[in-house]
């Protein structure tokens, strides 16, 4: 598996991040996560029209890139590092693959241009009050056929689901149980029935919500066959999408926690020069970039077809929710009471750090399914 | 694509092996013969046994001579790291006395560095070497004590680095010397490690005598010199995992330098335990039925995570340097994420052990094997460069973090040190 980026790779990172280093500085992240929908949609749409990452692993004939999840994954590790604060995971990584996977090729050419456009936010809902991360947890149900379906139920965690135009929700058909009867359902956001209620999130750089479907009209998308292994391959990619991010939210803190430490001047030197520090810079650097080599490998695997596919998605995530913490910790840590205060910016990354750790799964959980997808063959 | 001279090569080497190649000749004789033709070391100057050869060129030659089943010359060992240094710092006097037996076989060498009071200060040697005042100051008198010296015990001749200067800073007070190890003055002991092996010595110098002619390079430029032989001590674990097995065909010759190697691998017949034997793993978590126990599961995946995650880095480091980029801190990191896998791996196997890892020898798993594992981990993360060095030096060069104030750039006789202990 090749790892060396091309030199076009190179320069379409260069260019993510100078865009994102001039359009969306910590001031500017610190001004959209306390605004009410937690973004800037004029920022979205320059996203979206100078810069096209919005469609950076969409086929050019559905308006995108036409690029691989090795180009989604370097928009997504500078994104992280700068700390983008946009509904970007949510509409063009959890929503737009799973349209990939579960859509028919129509469905997709109807839904995906416009969110590739940025004219349209689309959300993912699968997870429910049990905070369970696998779609067979799914109790929300449906009924009724093609485009004539009804919602009933609650989803919660639903990222940027309190201002997408688009829901994609995961629902099971009445009496189904286990991966049968899964489907993935298209509701407007302004249907009736929609109740949306903004969860407090201790990350307020990626806002959460709690959705209430009543009799809520939808349509089911792709075929009538249970959904269940599609929806799974679409978490698996999302979740090394997440990784990307991560890790380069995970170097963010790494490049802050080391520039602080040449500069903070105690008992007449820089604290960089103790070895207490030093040694805990080389080991974040470690494991930042053990994080980032398996990140890197788990994307590179999906663009090659590689059938360890779910097995690397748990071990990626594992290795990034273990050193974006431990990046965030350590980080803090050597900024001292400075960094405890909410002017430094440390906080903002740690509390990205603490619900990416969570969110498609913790490092506990994912380290259980890589044995369990690996013992047989181990 | 293969190019003219690559076959042109290919041919010489065939037909030179093939006119010459003769199993029943002794080690040695057939050695000569390679050191004589410079098909020994190719890669080496015509005027010091070799022919002049690209190193992208060897593996031709290599084929071929694997393809006739033909010995190399001796390529294990410290006695590469010692032809490498004479190539690079020695008088044409030592490279005419000295390469030809390395080559051979027939002279064994051992390095005498680190000392009981210096190890990660390596520049911090005690060993003194004096002007000979019996001998006109012709020569030198060596006395003290070096450690964790491989081959010692069989060894000809060693690379010792001695304090010739106690006035001047410490780097720049070691002079390199060539020590005739076979002589009264030289004594050496076997170090038993707390795995039980054997596989370094202690040497103790009283009044080791070295004649003027046997100093390297110029006085004072020990370390200089010292750093050259590290730097080849890399590259040296390359040729031991490439050489390091015999041919397995019959003949005398073969038996031979089955004989040779066997003698030099001997130290290192216990390096698979020390890194932790993450291969072993998941086999006996399933035959123990502790692959069923959730919070091994956990452990285990977290090693095996880190071992493959760690085999990634390392092959973007690979990648990194085929494209020609310049090295980024991947490459940095090799020693001390194998550190820390080889920890998390005892870790595991006494996890997976229960009870059992408390025995060792036949009544330890594995027939000792695993007792072993964890009694040899521990010096992964000092041997070769200890985890915090390998911090200080990713802290300062990668993350170019401030080094510390020293305390030791004065004259070295200033410099506070670690009693010498007596014998």
């Amino acid at each position: 598996m090749h790892f060396g980026y091309s030199d076009e790779q190179q320069q379409f990172r260069d260019i993510v991040a100078r865009f994102l280093r001039e359009r969306s500085p910590t001031s500017e992240v610190r001004k959209h996560m306390a605004s009410a929908d937690g973004y800037d949609r004029a920022l979205w749409q320059q996203l979206a029209s100078e810069l096209g990452v919005t469609g950076v692993h969409v086929p050019e004939a559905l308006g995108g890139q036409g690029f691989g999840y090795v180009e989604l994954g370097i928009a997504l590790e500078e994104m992280g590092q700068a700390l983008l604060c946009a509904p970007y995971f949510a509409s063009c990584v959890l929503a737009t693959e799973v349209l990939r996977n579960v859509a028919t090729e129509a469905e997709q050419r109807t839904l995906l241009p416009a969110l590739v456009r940025g004219d349209r936010i689309a959300t993912l809902a699968w997870v429910e009050q049990s905070g369970r991360w696998d779609v067979a947890a799914t109790t929300l149900t449906a009924h009724g056929q093609g485009d004539a379906c009804r919602l009933d139920g609650h989803k919660k965690f639903v990222l940027d689901g309190h201002h997408a135009d688009l829901l994609l929700v995961v629902a099971r058909t009445r009496g189904s149980v286990g991966d049968a009867g899964l489907g993935l359902y298209a509701v407007d956001a302004q249907a009736p029935g929609v109740e949306r209620r903004p969860l407090a999130t201790i990350d307020s750089t990626r806002r959460q919500a709690e959705l209430k479907f009543s009799d809520t009209p939808a349509r089911r998308l792709g075929g009538t066959e249970s959904a269940a292994t599609k929806l799974r391959q679409s978490l698996d990619r999302a979740t090394i999408a997440l990784c990307a991010e991560m890790v380069g939210g995970a170097r963010a803190l790494l490049n802050s926690a080391v520039e602080y430490a040449k500069l903070r001047m105690q008992f007449g030197r820089p604290i960089g020069s103790f070895q207490a520090i030093k040694h805990k810079c080389a080991e974040m650097l470690l494991e930042v970039e053990l994080a980032t080599s398996a990140a890197r490998y788990a994307a590179a695997a999906i663009d090659a077809g590689d059938s360890e596919m779910p097995a690397l998605a748990s071990l990626a995530k594992a290795m990034a929710s273990d050193a974006y913490m431990r990046a965030a910790i350590e980080c803090l840590q050597i900024h001292g009471g400075i960094g405890f205060t909410w002017d430094e910016d440390t906080h903002l990354w740690f509390k990205r750090a603490k619900s990416s750790e969570v969110l498609l799964g913790d490092a506990s959980h994912h380290r259980e399914r890589y044995m369990a997808l690996t013992e047989a063959t181990a | 694509m293969i190019s003219d001279d690559e076959a042109t090569l290919r041919t010489e080497v065939r037909e030179w092996l093939h006119a010459h190649w003769d199993i029943n000749r002794s080690l040695v004789a057939w050695r000569n013969l390679l050191v004589d033709s410079g098909w020994g070391m190719p890669h080496w100057p015509r005027a010091w046994h070799g022919r002049d050869l690209p190193v992208s060129l060897l593996p031709v030659v290599e084929e071929e001579f694997e393809a006739a089943q033909a010995v190399g010359v001796a390529r294990i060992g410290i006695r590469l790291l010692a032809a490498a240094t004479l190539l690079e710092h020695g008088s044409d006097s030592h490279k005419s006395r000295f390469l030809r037996r390395i080559l051979t076989g027939e002279d064994t060498w051992c390095q005498l560095f680190s000392e009981p009071g210096s190890g990660s200060d390596l520049a911090g040697a005690s060993t003194r070497a004096d002007r000979d005042g019996d001998n006109d100051g012709h020569g030198w008198r060596v006395n003290g004590q070096k450690l964790w010296t491989t081959s010692a015990h069989h060894a000809q001749w060693g690379l010792l680095l001695a304090r010739t200067d106690w006035d001047a800073p410490k780097h720049t007070g070691m002079s390199y010397f060539i020590i005739d190890m076979m002589q009264p003055g030289v004594e050496v002991q076997p170090l038993k490690q707390m795995n039980g092996h054997a596989s370094f010595n202690q040497v103790f110098f009283t009044d080791a005598q070295v004649p003027a002619e046997n100093l390297v390079g110029k006085i004072g430029d020990g370390w200089k010199i010292a750093m050259t032989t590290l730097a080849h001590e890399r590259r040296n674990a390359d040729a031991l995992r490439r050489w390091g097995h015999a041919s397995p065909h019959a003949g005398p010759i073969y038996d031979e330098e089955r004989a040779e190697i066997a003698t030099v691998m001997e130290p290192y017949k216990w390096y698979p335990q020390r890194a932790g034997r993450v291969d072993l793993v998941m086999k006996r978590a399933r035959e123990s039925g502790r692959l069923a126990d959730p919070a091994v599961r956990q452990e285990i995946a977290r090693l095996m995570m880190m071992s493959r995650s760690a085999e990634w880095l390392a092959l973007r480091a690979r990648q990194a340097k085929v494209a020609g980029k310049p090295e980024g801190p991947e490459g940095s990191l090799g020693k001390l994420v194998a550190s820390h896998v080889a920890r998390a791996a005892s870790h595991v196997h006494t996890l997976i052990s229960g009870a059992d890892a408390m025995l060792a020898g036949a009544d330890s798993p594995h027939d000792g094997l695993i007792a072993e594992i964890l009694l040899s981990v521990p010096a992964t993360s000092i041997a070769g460069g200890t985890d915090e060095i390998q911090r200080n030096i990713i802290g300062e060069r990668v993350l170019d973090l401030p080094r510390e104030p020293r305390m030791d750039t004065g004259p070295f006789r200033d410099v506070p040190r670690n009693p010498t202990r007596g014998r």
